[in-house]
């Protein structure tokens, strides 16, 4: 097995007494797209900005390119890309502007830079914005400028902090499709995500996250077979107490009632629609087990403190 | 190479200030140049001459030394801590650049120089502007010059900590407040400290720009100042110790 991309071991942070990040250990292997899931104050982005060195971890280590984070934070860095989770674009400047300053952090020369800004403008698809300041630019636009500013120093790695939160469905869309060719091309991402559709559309392995600690990993696809039944039916349109306590024991194998809807898991769902049929006035929902079912289970349906 | 990385940042807000020229050059100049005539020539006939050791020297080169320093110190707290913070706080920018190889030392080392540029660059229209109407002229200017580059650089330095400490604009008022709008007037920019009372007197010396004042003030007479190492010293220890207190607290700030 070839090295690591980035290599996370046994991670700690403490927050005075609540301890924020908790023994987590994590690799990024190359060419692949790694998914941090986990609800709010999970630890996503403490893990994130300890990636990133503008934190340090309490104990445990870091390696990126091989080489420990924090001590090499420079040199790492000129070689990561970084959407951070809200754009930090420079409203004064233009968007060929904005990419023009961002490449001069990284130490290009200003010859360097101006040649490779149309091929970004062309891949955020905003060319034809080139002179634009970020405030006349959509939603989307800006997080794909974003992306491309951080594409400027061709990156092996990128680190993406919820990239398309607060986005349209086609503007997520076309965030998936430039992340997908990135994937082509060979670079590694490593992204957090609220859209469980992002996460199994994009990712080759998830990682979820709760109060710090790792609770599952693996393939999305892996983790509904291992922790789920294949099928789902949602029922709504009664006393849910009663529906649950009635139909349950024996044709699911699980159910969980979360206000007015009952939510059974089961291997063939043919004979439970069945017997609810009987019961008049319900409206059923049949639908295949998913990522957003597995999260549920696995960091439960109550809402998080600052969610 | 990479020890120039404060760099990038520091052109980044030249570029930034080069699109504001105008409005940024008549906010710098326009006012200092109005409390100059004002006082200058209005005041300046009242007044007639101030006793400067064994000369008496005209009102408004008495006022326009000074001033010219207070121009510079506000020029520097003005850039350090309301667009300093803005930048840091509200754009997010300096966020934005730490995800380059660039470093929260190098973006508040650019952030202090760019607060001294705008300083040197108000009090060298202003030094323009009194050749020009003939207020001074002695070639000492030229060494009035570096000085004034020093005190921008002792601001910015003294304004970066409240930068580290704000939590929002409202903060800044208390140093302009409780610290710079006092020093204003206990500098000696308007008048000589000699008629003030021995405690207050005391209190004055304490302060930066008592001494950038008393380093300027005799070169624009064609002058030399007495004691220019201790003047300087005290302006460079301020820099130095605001300075580490600076990133000191914009480290911590930065740590969460």
């Amino acid at each position: 097995m070839t090295e690591p991309q980035l290599r996370c071991s046994h991670l700690f942070k403490r927050f005075g007494t609540t301890t924020v990040v908790d023994d987590l250990s994590f690799d990024l292997q190359a060419g692949e797209c790694l998914g941090v899931i986990g609800p709010n104050g999970a630890g996503k982005t403490t893990t994130f900005r300890m990636c990133l060195g503008l934190t340090t971890a309490d104990s445990g280590s870091i390696n990126v390119f091989g080489m420990p984070m924090p001590q090499e934070t420079l040199a790492i860095k000129a070689r990561l890309g970084v959407v951070s989770q809200f754009d930090t674009l420079d409203p004064d400047f233009s968007c060929s502007e904005n990419l023009m300053v961002y490449g001069r952090y990284f130490g290009m020369a200003s010859a360097d830079i101006r040649q490779r800004i149309p091929a970004l403008l062309s891949f955020a698809a905003l060319t034809h914005k080139a002179d634009a300041k970020p405030s006349e630019l959509s939603g989307g636009m800006k997080r794909r400028l974003s992306l491309a500013r951080a594409l400027i120093n061709d990156p092996q790695v990128l680190l993406l902090d919820e990239p398309t939160t607060g986005l349209d469905p086609q503007a997520r869309h076309l965030m998936w499709e430039r992340l997908q060719q990135l994937l082509q091309q060979g670079k590694s991402i490593l992204l957090t995500t609220h859209f469980m559709d992002e996460a199994e559309r994009l990712c080759d392995r998830l990682l979820v996250l709760d109060h710090g600690k790792k609770i599952a990993e693996g393939k999305p696809r892996d983790l509904i077979n291992q922790h789920l039944e294949p099928d789902v039916v949602e029922v709504f349109g009664g006393d849910p107490k009663v529906i649950a306590a009635c139909v349950a024991g024996n044709y699911a194998k699980r159910v969980e009632v979360s206000g007015d809807t009952v939510f059974f898991y089961s291997d063939t769902a043919a004979p439970l629609l069945k017997a609810l049929g009987d019961i008049p006035g319900l409206r059923t929902l049949h639908r295949p087990a998913n990522l957003e079912d597995l999260f549920l289970k696995l960091t439960g349906r109550q809402i998080r403190e600052d969610g | 190479m990479m020890q120039l990385r404060f760099w990038p940042v520091f052109l980044r807000n030249f570029l930034v200030w080069r699109k504001l020229f105008i409005p940024s050059l008549i906010a710098n100049i326009a006012e200092p140049l109005m409390w100059l005539v004002a006082f200058g020539y209005g005041l300046g006939a009242l007044v007639g001459g101030v006793q400067q050791g064994d000369e008496k020297v005209p009102y408004i080169l008495f006022l326009a030394s000074g001033s010219v320093c207070m121009s510079a110190m506000n020029a520097a707290t003005f850039e350090a801590l309301y667009s300093a913070f803005s930048r840091m706080h509200v754009q997010k920018t300096w966020d934005g650049i730490m995800n380059a190889p660039v470093r929260l030392d190098d973006v508040l080392l650019a952030e202090m120089l760019w607060a001294a540029f705008k300083a040197i660059f108000t009090a060298t229209a202003i030094l323009i502007v009194m050749l020009v109407l003939d207020i001074s002229h002695s070639w000492k200017l030229l060494i009035a010059w570096p000085i004034l580059l020093g005190v921008g650089i002792t601001f910015s330095c003294l304004a970066l900590i409240f930068n580290a400490l704000a939590k929002g604009y409202d903060f800044f008022t208390y140093y302009f407040t409780l610290f710079l709008t006092p020093m204003m007037f206990l500098s000696g920019v308007f008048f000589p400290l000699d008629t003030l009372p021995e405690m207050v007197k005391w209190v004055a010396w304490c302060l930066p720009l008592t001494h950038a004042v008393a380093l300027v003030r005799p070169l624009f007479m064609d002058q030399w100042p007495d004691q220019a190492l201790l003047h300087l010293g005290v302006l460079a220890l301020y820099a130095s110790v605001a300075w580490w207190t600076a990133l000191h607290l914009t480290r911590k700030r930065f740590k969460q």
